[in-house]
């Protein structure tokens, strides 16, 4: 046992080295690299569903839901539940678990929380990191919880196969999902606490958004073509996904159900269509890119002086040197 | 790179009802720039070492008014070293009689404060605690 590489201990079923790595992952350490190069072989079967929404809608009730409904067909869970920190302190309040409290004692379940800040490799990144390693410990289900409002939440859903959008009646509605420009990237709308009242019109309101947002079969339909046009259409019809919208009341479970079986449904949906390849590869690709860049800076740095970069910058300062210049003049003597 | 943060499991262990407290305290860990892991009322001491353990923390702080500190103190600390984790410093924040508070830090304990402990006296011991 003593021999162990961190990632070996993972991949033993160690939750106590399951957690330091989330920790070095965080942390973005040399030791966090190596475990994820030596797991990355064992991803790649869990389905990522990210849970977003504003802030209050219920999105940690629903993960507890959810998860509970997981358990039921015997999938292990993990969550990465994810708190904006503190702009001025660096120090973050994580609540998210006080709604999963019927979730412990399951070892089946595994729930950990991050502060938005607390990473140092960018908040995507390293939560792609986290869902690799719990990818590759064998859970099946990683539910990713963040507050929809800014770009970071953006990028964290494209990292998910199924993104649900959480909203809740009397949040000023309409607005309110527009501006988070957060419709786009739903699978799956939840509006939840529909024991409150206004489901009606949050319902009304999203359905109308999107139908702007996707404009789907009537269109198709309505052009009159041929026969063999109108298959064809039907066909392609098939592959477009029309995000469905499930009401739940997350602090009892009621719809629960349902939205697992949209989810699982979307999950099938990518399968068939191929989405769901197109997907990761996307996903890879940028992982890479952003490695790569990183990497390419670094090496750009260790090979130049700091007093040289540092009189470029002064160059620039003085407004003899445009930005562009300096760039295109520093790459390519390196390359010279 | 930065340090890493430290990171804090507030938890509220025993059947009293209120985490005013508590929660002060998770404020004022947040605005010292640690990481505070809110857990909530109602913890057990088997879902505290639990949340411990995935949140991989470097301090448990234990709010307890119920007086029941004595059993719930060691029993968190048994947990935690029973997971590996015997290196997760305890704090405990309530009402705890003088008399008990030598037997609590015998126990293994690394702070204790009273309903009058000034925050700033807390967020000093835990720095010092894992340095
Ligand atoms: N009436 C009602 N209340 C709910 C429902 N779901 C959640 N709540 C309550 O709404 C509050 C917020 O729930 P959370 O699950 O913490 O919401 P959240 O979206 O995770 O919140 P943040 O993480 O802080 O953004 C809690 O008091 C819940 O009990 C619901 O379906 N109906
Ligand atoms: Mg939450």
């Amino acid at each position: 046992m003593a021999h162990m590489t961190l990632a070996e201990s993972v991949l033993s079923g160690d939750r106590l080295a399951l957690a330091r790595l989330l920790t070095h992952v965080e942390g973005d350490s040399p030791e966090a690299r190596a475990a994820l190069a030596e797991l990355f072989s064992y991803s790649g079967r869990a389905h990522l569903v990210g849970i977003t929404g504003a802030p209050g809608t219920g999105k940690s009730s629903l993960v507890n839901q959810l998860a509970l409904h997981f358990r039921k067909q015997e999938k292990r869970v993990a969550i990465v539940a994810v708190d904006p920190s503190s702009p001025f302190t660096g120090g973050a309040v994580l609540g998210d678990r006080v709604r999963m409290r019927d979730l412990s004692g399951d070892a089946g379940v595994f729930i950990r929380s991050m502060a938005s800040r607390g990473s140092l490799g960018g908040l995507a990144q390293t939560t792609a990191a986290m869902t690799l390693v719990f990818d590759a410990a064998g859970f099946e289900i990683v539910m990713i919880e963040t507050v929809g409002a800014g770009q970071n939440e953006v990028n964290i859903a494209r990292l998910a196969h199924t993104t649900v959008v959480v909203e809740a009646p009397g949040l000023g509605d309409d607005i309110q999902a527009i501006k988070a420009g957060i419709l786009e990237i739903a699978d799956v709308l939840a509006i939840n606490k529909a024991d409150r009242p206004g489901v009606e019109n949050t319902e009304k309101a999203l359905r109308s958004m999107l139908e702007l947002a996707h404009p789907t079969r009537k269109k198709f339909l309505h052009h009159g073509r041929p026969m063999i046009a109108d298959a064809a259409a039907e066909a392609a019809d098939s592959r477009l996904w029309i995000p469905p919208i499930c009401r739940t009341v997350a602090t009892d479970g009621k719809g629960v159900e349902g939205l697992a079986a949209a989810i699982a449904l979307h999950a099938a949906h990518l399968r068939s269509t191929g989405g769901w390849n197109l997907r990761e590869r996307e996903r890879l690709r940028s992982e890479v890119e952003a490695l790569l860049r990183e990497a390419l800076v670094r090496r750009f740095h260790a090979e130049l002086s700091g007093e040289t970069f540092e009189s470029v910058i002064q160059n620039i300062f003085e407004r003899k040197l445009s930005p562009w210049e300096a760039v295109r003049t520093l790459v390519n003597d390196r390359q010279a | 790179m930065t340090e890493r943060k430290i990171r804090v499991l507030v938890a509220k262990p025993g059947l009293d009802g209120h985490d005013r407290g508590a929660k002060v305290v998770a404020r004022a860990l947040r605005d010292a720039g640690m990481e505070v892991i809110y857990t909530g009322l109602r913890q057990t001491p088997e879902m505290i070492a639990e949340a411990a353990l995935q949140e991989d923390v470097d301090v448990v702080g234990l709010s307890i008014l119920s007086g029941a500190h004595m059993a719930l103190a060691p029993r968190v600390l048994e947990l935690l070293k029973a997971n590996g984790q015997g290196q997760v410093r305890v704090f405990v924040g309530g009402i705890v009689p003088d008399e008990d508070v030598p037997r609590l830090r015998e126990m293994g304990v690394s702070g204790i404060y009273g309903p009058g402990a000034s925050t700033e006296d807390i967020i000093r011991e835990i720095r010092d605690a894992i340095q």
